[in-house]
């Protein structure tokens, strides 16, 4: 069986997000916690900038769930760049343990879900699981320059710049009531797609589910 | 408290391994798999070698395990390339689940203690850890392409061209992993991408010690403390860390790194990647274990993390350890 | 070993104080950082510049030598000369890349080979070899001058700049 069930049913404490002014604009402009005015957020370079999102979406997490650092037990998470550098620079702001995982964009629920199974385990009581990314740290790597005067093809997709996280901890020490119930760790499909501009394509094959 | 009990035992039942020339040229030779006779193992590109290294490696285990691939739940891994192509590709050869992880070379470490960690809590029976690495897909992706004709300064190390995995279950061998201790980032300053050793030590010295103190042991209760990749200057440098805690791992210290070439030419160092202790591991000291010559082995498996890019914009390098411990019950 | 001894002899004087200091940035573990340098082998610049020396004087006296058969024996004058003699250094150069010996060479003789002609065509060529799985657009022509690049940039740059100031003298 691919799914696993939770059976104590760890529960999401709270979460901390923060995006970019395109991203806010938009539906989830009035839930995130933190609007940025620019892509920078104050810092000198785009992975700067996507590490301290990153960061701080982790520091708000717990602050909204009413936790310190010493409460923490872990931190699950990663991103898009290479060898996952926000993650690991964001966990190094921290005082507490870093598993780093890599999903590409599924990352958040790999995280989820390995964060939830490692307290419903019995392991920890208290994991925060984060992600991010950044459209021009993603376009850096991945595609062209920003400045270059190319065209973009119509089944392209603009790399999110935001970040969001969430406290999972045991059922017996909060009132929240949205738990994590099961999870499906996915297998890699491939049925052949090679435009990398056309992602949704290659990702429709494959779903990874987690059941809140 | 870092450190995770495992309190069903899950077992290390079979494992898998393969490794280049130069590496089975030294100690781990006649315990691999399979040697490989050059570092292309009849594919065209590097990264397409390493992605079948450690496809192979999976496959072995399995076999090495006395399972068919229907029988395993989840494959936990990770490599150093970006993205982890080799872990992802490799994936796609076989039909089961996939979770990536990424923790540069203390990768094994890190799939062996979620693997146990799940198979103890009961989501899975059988699951495998693995990871790999190539030492031209690692030059290429991190330094100077390899026919630029450069010095190599003394304190790098020299990638391993290997794979390596095993099965873990709940039941079927006498080798049980029993506990794990996540690491924190540690981060001490340094900067120098060429030496690794100095700057992964801080962050193995921590785990170690976070280890040794949340299970109540000395570290002569191991008959060896095995770390990944930390080289000669790193293995010289966490025996001072360590000692200046007030414990002294000078008797039971081994690095994989330092042990696995022969010769050391133009390796200085020795042998770094995610691939030098999955192979050290799973194939020689694994075999200790099963001949009961090794009881108690604390396998702590180093990594840097960090980038190119993250070098380039002037950042130092944070490290992170996973420790392991396996015993024989 | 001399420098593990210093080594040993600094880390004692600061026992105790070698407490991470991740948190703050801009305040790393200077202290480690000492520690760590202490280790670091006497950098043998005698050697260093001998082996320099030697192998880089090696490859401009063929770059003489080239330069006078083609003069006496081709009858080359002026840029014509000084053109081919670069051509067939450049050539040697990726053609011992292409055999795999020119970094060997590279690794004993350090900045003897990577300076001269010979040593910007290795570095050229390399990468060319290197990422040619990549395809040849993106991979091939795209990644060559990875190494070569800031020379390239940096040379004509200054070359321009010292041209200005030729300009107004």
């Amino acid at each position: 069986m691919q799914t696993i069930f939770f059976k104590t049913s760890p529960r999401i404490l709270a979460t901390g997000t923060v995006a970019g002014p395109k991203e806010c604009a938009g539906v989830v402009g009035k839930y995130v916690d933190k609007t940025l005015l620019d892509d920078m957020f104050g810092e000198a370079t785009y992975e700067k900038a996507e590490c301290k999102m990153l960061s701080y979406a982790v520091s708000r997490a717990m602050e909204n769930a009413g936790v310190t650092e010493n409460e923490v037990d872990a931190l699950i998470s990663g991103d898009l760049l290479n060898q996952i550098i926000s993650a690991s620079f964001t966990a190094r702001d921290f005082d507490f343990p870093f598993l780093g995982v890599y999903g590409a964009c599924s990352t958040l629920a790999e995280a989820y879900a390995l964060a939830a199974a490692l307290v419903d385990g019995g392991y920890y009581q208290t994991i925060v699981a984060a992600t991010g990314s950044h459209f021009s740290s993603a376009e850096r790597q991945y595609r062209y320059p920003l400045e270059l005067g190319n065209t973009r093809p119509p089944q392209s997709q603009w790399t999110v710049t935001g970040a969001g996280g969430a406290v999972i901890g045991g059922a017996a020490r909060t009132q929240s009531d949205l738990a994590i119930t099961s999870a499906t760790f996915g297998r890699v499909v491939d049925f052949g797609i090679t435009d990398v501009n056309n992602m949704g394509a290659a990702m429709a094959p494959d779903i990874g589910i987690i059941g809140i | 408290m870092n450190t995770i009990f495992f309190e069903n035992k899950p077992r290390i039942i079979g494992t898998g391994t393969i490794a280049g020339p130069k590496e089975c040229a030294g100690v781990i030779g006649k315990y691999v798999d399979k040697t490989l006779t050059d570092d292309m193992f009849g594919e065209s590109t590097y990264e397409k070698a390493e992605c079948k290294m450690l496809s192979y490696a999976i496959t072995k285990a399995i076999e090495n395990a006395g399972m068919t691939e229907k029988e395993i739940d989840l494959l936990i891994s990770g490599d150093l390339l970006n993205q982890i192509i080799s872990a992802s590709f490799a994936a796609r050869d076989f039909d089961f689940p996939f979770l990536g992880v990424y923790g540069a070379c203390s990768t094994m470490a890190e799939s062996m203690a979620v693997a146990a960690s799940f198979v103890n809590a009961g989501y899975y029976k059988n699951i495998v850890a693995a990871t790999g690495s190539h030492f031209s897909s690692a030059e290429r992706q991190y330094r100077y392409p390899l026919e630029l004709g450069c010095t190599r300064p003394p304190q790098a190390q020299w990638t391993v061209t290997g794979a390596g995995g095993c099965v873990i279950a709940k039941t079927g061998s006498n080798i049980a992993i029993t506990s794990a201790t996540i690491g924190k980032v540690v981060d001490y300053g340094i900067t120098d991408v060429n030496n690794l050793g100095a700057a992964m030590s801080p962050s193995c010295s921590s785990s170690l010690l976070e280890h040794l103190k949340d299970t109540g042991r000395e570290p002569d209760y191991y008959d060896l403390i095995v770390t990944g990749d930390l080289g000669a200057l790193g293995s010289r440098i966490l025996k001072d860390l360590t000692w200046e805690k007030g414990c002294d791992i000078a008797k039971n210290h081994v690095d994989c790194g330092e042990i696995i070439y022969n010769v050391i030419e133009d390796e200085f160092q020795g042998g770094s990647g995610a691939g030098c202790s999955a192979t050290v591991f799973n194939s020689y000291l694994m075999d200790k274990l099963k001949r009961r010559e090794l009881n108690k082995i604390l396998f702590i498996a180093t990594g840097a993390l960090l980038s190119t890019v993250s070098s380039g914009q002037g950042e130092s390098i944070p490290c992170i350890s996973h420790a392991v411990a396996i015993e024989n019950v | 070993m001399t420098n593990e001894k210093t080594a040993r002899r600094f880390f004692l004087k600061i026992v105790g104080r070698c407490e991470m200091t991740g948190k703050n940035r801009k305040n790393y573990n200077k202290n480690y950082i000492a520690y760590v340098n202490s280790f670091d082998p006497p950098t043998q610049h005698f050697k260093n510049c001998l082996r320099a020396f030697l192998v880089g004087g090696l490859i401009c006296c063929i770059g003489q030598f080239l330069r006078e058969i083609l003069e006496k024996a081709a009858g080359l004058q002026g840029d014509e000369l000084a053109g081919t003699v670069s051509v067939i250094l450049i050539f040697l150069g990726t053609f011992l890349t292409g055999l795999g010996v020119y970094d060997r060479i590279g690794r004993n003789a350090g900045a003897g080979s990577i300076v001269p002609i010979t040593g910007f065509a290795n570095s050229v060529a390399s990468p060319a070899i290197e990422f040619k799985t990549e395809g040849l657009v993106y991979g091939l022509a795209a990644k060559m001058f990875i190494v070569a690049g800031p020379i390239i940039v940096y040379g004509v740059l200054a070359g321009t700049i010292v041209g200005i100031i030729y300009l107004f003298l």
